[in-house]
């Protein structure tokens, strides 16, 4: 008998971890989010624009994104595969939803960094 | 081999429309009905952004973009969207832990999750509007 034990590529342990540690990120800043929207005076051009030039800001809502990319990709995926079973199908839709998700990505990072 | 009976005909009858599950179970497909909306309105929130971080007239465009009431009946979709995923998220972040799996508790979750996320929802688009 052969004693082989199939564990599997442990992806989804990961990906269950990485949508619960992305959850927390995401709330935190949100709630960040909602505290300086509320201590801000007068929402402006200047105080809006201020408030993404500050350094930490800007990592902060980088982690932000990063935390959305993954979370809407995992969460994607499992739409896609409960509802989705042509393979190929499948496959075709989870690339475009990867490649759209990176690119996404980009053009939020552009729009915080040419500030 | 043993006959087995012939099954009487029953009426079968799957009802699958989200508003007859359980409040948890609604919580659950709203969660993910949510989440693909927030998904699908990634694109426009970052338009939303990009247009009112360019410059003081696009910061007014802005303004008046979102002062059509058609794209503020969208935005207070997304900010349902959002605090609904955000509150049923927390919720399985303490199921996750083991806390509240008992019925009578989920149920109450469940409850608490629709008031906050209805509720912050109407009390904010009362404020933007």
């Amino acid at each position: 008998m052969v004693n082989r034990v199939i564990v599997g590529a442990h992806y989804g342990t990961r990906d269950w971890l990485a949508q619960r540690i992305t959850a927390v990120v995401m709330a935190a800043y949100t709630l960040l989010f909602v505290a300086l929207l509320l201590v801000t005076p007068k929402f402006d051009f200047a105080a809006w624009k201020a408030l993404f030039s500050q350094g930490w800001m800007r990592l902060a809502t980088f982690l932000f994104v990063v935390s959305v990319l993954l979370h809407a990709w995992v969460g994607m995926r499992d739409i896609w595969m409960d509802y989705v079973k042509p393979t190929g199908l499948r496959l075709s839709l989870q690339v475009l939803t990867i490649l759209w998700l990176v690119a996404l990505g980009g053009w939020a990072m552009q729009i915080i960094w040419r500030l | 081999m043993p006959v087995l009976p012939v099954k009487k005909a029953r009426p079968i009858w799957f009802n699958l429309s989200p508003l007859n599950l359980p409040p948890p179970g609604l919580v659950s497909i709203l969660h993910r009905i949510s989440g693909l909306l927030l998904f699908a309105g990634l694109v426009w929130l970052l338009y939303l952004l990009q247009m009112s971080l360019a410059s003081q007239a696009g910061f007014e465009n802005f303004k008046a973009y979102i002062a059509n009431p058609l794209v503020k009946l969208a935005l207070l979709g997304y900010l349902w969207a959002y605090l609904h995923h955000f509150s049923a998220g927390i919720r399985y972040l303490f199921l996750d832990v083991h806390k509240g799996i008992d019925l009578p508790t989920a149920r109450k979750t469940s409850y608490a999750v629709f008031a906050v996320s209805i509720g912050l929802t109407l009390i904010l688009g009362a404020k933007l509007w």
